[in-house]
């Protein structure tokens, strides 16, 4: 029983019992086509598809797999701006998403180092952020549309151009994941040990070496815990962007799908959609753990 | 003139109308080259005292002057060795100390700045740990790295705060030589503060007793006669040493403990009756349960000398 026990039954056996499980509710939920031939009123013969079921219209897995294949046997082929592969799609997503979290990466980490380390700065902006903190993705993207009406950014040097649609979705999931960067930072940094100022203090540091040499390692655990957080909420926030801005991608994919009522493509959506988030979860643990300082 | 003075120094703690006055009409003059230990009771302000002389923190009334000069804030001339070593986890050894040497001498070439921290390194004897990070270290390891970089900064008096108490009696009879052994090869003036009698008298030239807080003050200053290189083994039985200890011990036990301490404190009786879930808890308690009987109860003890 040796190699059984090496397998690590355990981590693969459960997990795999959890997802059979749920196919198989969907099994039961999914609608069930049958064909029959009849004759109708003027005689002829004619084969009737009915789908019957709890949710009749919900494709069942064989369906959704079936329908799907195309997109998973060749995921980076591009058949159209709207028809693509799905590996391909979630590139597309990806890239925008990197943009927006990276950007809210370098806003909120230093606002968080004021709010931690300025009593006043946070009486003064904590309402605010408080405010908008629990603002939904879905209502920043219209005021991002205004914002960037007529606006068109091309990057020099290269043949990069931003349209008002794409700074608008940029703009989203910047503002909406920065927001566990800016707490979590502002939390690490009122968490330093009164031991390690004092040793500031007393080797008379000078204020760019207590924050590169004590705020910034003190304080990583902390900030690291946010990046994860952000970058979960910055792929949340992609599709209701890519939604409501039409863009080629994996949420923008799904919406379009969803108005052609095929519907098994929207579960392959959303399946892709969850692997994904839990893989970039899974990268961004791993990272945290590299930079673990305390 | 005294290296180090304070003249009728008070600190307190709290807002205005609760104020507790943790240290009261402190007066102390260390003279260059001198190794004082401070003895007291924990809880007495004795960190609050080398907080002060730090520079961590400003007396409410008083002065404190180091060579004439009013103490403001932290500087270099004063190197503090923390109760709880404070060193940085996320540094080396080497780099801990390293920091201290780069930020006192700026403009030294980066070789020397490294033989320097290598020279205080080997000091405390801690060179095969050089490369590794304080987490990998035993107590009395860190407490060493913590003397390093006290001392790597060549301050002109060195402030040691209970520098030993976290630690084991066989660790803490090493560094204590050691901490001498150090003292004697640089010649510093030494600031110790210590709640262990035996390890004052060991250590120190002079020994001032702190007495208890609140209000805590310092005591006369007795002087230890005993020559060097002291002997933990013989010292024990040297009438000399028994004397002193008993003159420390009976002002920390008789004229400092001279006040009265009076303590509220909640008595936590057994439950033995039932409580009663039908009465006393309104709907909308917003987490508020009833109060039980036992915990109603306080009393007032008086702490007698």
């Amino acid at each position: 029983m040796n190699w059984i026990r090496r397998l690590k039954i355990d981590d693969i056996v459960l997990p795999l019992l959890g997802i059979a499980a749920c196919v198989l509710i969907w099994y039961g939920i999914a609608g069930k086509s049958t064909t029959k031939q009849i004759t109708d009123d003027w005689g002829d013969v004619v084969s009737v598809t009915k789908r019957t079921g709890i949710s009749a219209d919900l494709p069942s897995p064989g369906e959704t797999w079936e329908a799907s294949r195309p997109y998973i046997v060749q995921p980076f082929a591009k058949r159209g701006e709207l028809d693509q592969g799905i590996l391909s799609f979630t590139w597309l997503s990806l890239k925008l998403v990197a943009q927006g979290y990276f950007l809210a990466l370098l806003i909120g980490t230093p606002i968080g180092f004021f709010l931690g380390l300025s009593k006043t700065f946070t009486r003064i902006f904590d309402p605010v952020i408080q405010i908008l903190r629990p603002v939904s993705p879905l209502a920043w993207l219209p005021l991002g549309m205004v914002l960037f009406l007529s606006a068109k950014v091309s990057i020099p040097g290269t043949t990069l151009i931003y349209t008002a649609s794409e700074l608008a979705a940029i703009f989203t999931i910047a503002i909406c994941s920065m927001w566990p960067t800016v707490m979590n930072t502002a939390v690490g940094v009122r968490a330093i040990p009164q031991d390690y100022l004092n040793v500031a203090k007393v080797l008379k540091l000078s204020r760019s070496k207590t924050l590169w040499k004590v705020l910034v390692p003190a304080t990583l655990p902390y900030m690291f815990t946010g990046f994860r957080l952000s970058l979960g909420i910055a792929w949340l926030v992609i599709v209701a962007a890519e939604m409501l801005t039409g863009r080629p991608g994996i949420g923008g994919f799904l919406w379009q799908q969803y108005n052609a009522l095929s519907y098994a493509h929207i579960i392959l959506c959303i399946i892709t959609i969850g692997v994904i988030g839990y893989a970039l979860d899974r990268l961004m643990s791993v990272i945290e753990q590299r930079f673990k300082t305390i | 003139m005294a290296l180090l003075e304070l003249t009728g120094v008070s600190k307190g703690f709290g807002p205005p109308n609760k104020r507790t006055e943790v240290l009261h009409d402190i007066n102390l003059s260390i003279e260059e080259g001198e190794f004082v230990a401070i003895v007291g009771y924990s809880g007495a302000g004795k960190t609050t005292l080398i907080s002060l002389i730090a520079g961590l923190i400003r007396p409410d009334s008083g002065k404190a002057t180091l060579k004439g000069l009013e103490i403001t804030e932290p500087g270099p001339d004063r190197g503090v060795v923390f109760q709880n070593y404070s060193l940085l986890p996320w540094l080396t050894v080497f780099e801990n100390i390293y920091l201290a040497v780069d930020q006192m001498f700026p403009n030294w070439a980066a070789q020397k700045k490294r033989a320097h921290t290598d020279r205080y390194i080997d000091m405390v004897n801690l060179t095969p740990a050089r490369e590794k990070r304080p987490g990998e270290l035993s107590g009395g390891m860190r407490q060493r790295v913590s003397v390093a970089r006290a001392l790597s900064t060549e301050p002109q008096i060195l402030l040691l705060d209970e520098p030993l108490s976290a630690l084991d009696a066989l660790t803490r009879a090493t560094l204590q030589d050691e901490i001498v052994r150090i003292w004697e090869q640089d010649k510093r003036t030494v600031v110790m503060i210590t709640n262990d009698v035996d390890e004052g008298i060991l250590m120190a030239d002079r020994i001032i007793p702190l007495s208890a807080g609140p209000k805590a003050t310092l005591g006369q200053s007795i002087p230890v006669p005993l020559a060097r290189p002291r002997n933990r083994k013989e010292l024990n039985h040297q009438p000399e040493f028994k004397e002193l200890r008993r003159t420390v011990i009976t002002y920390l036990l008789g004229e400092g403990r001279k006040q009265r301490t009076a303590v509220t404190r909640k008595l936590v009786l057994p439950d033995l009756v039932p409580e009663d879930l039908t009465f006393g808890r309104p709907v909308f308690s917003f987490g508020r349960r009833p109060v039980r009987r036992s915990e109603l109860k306080r009393e007032i003890v008086e702490i007698q000398p």
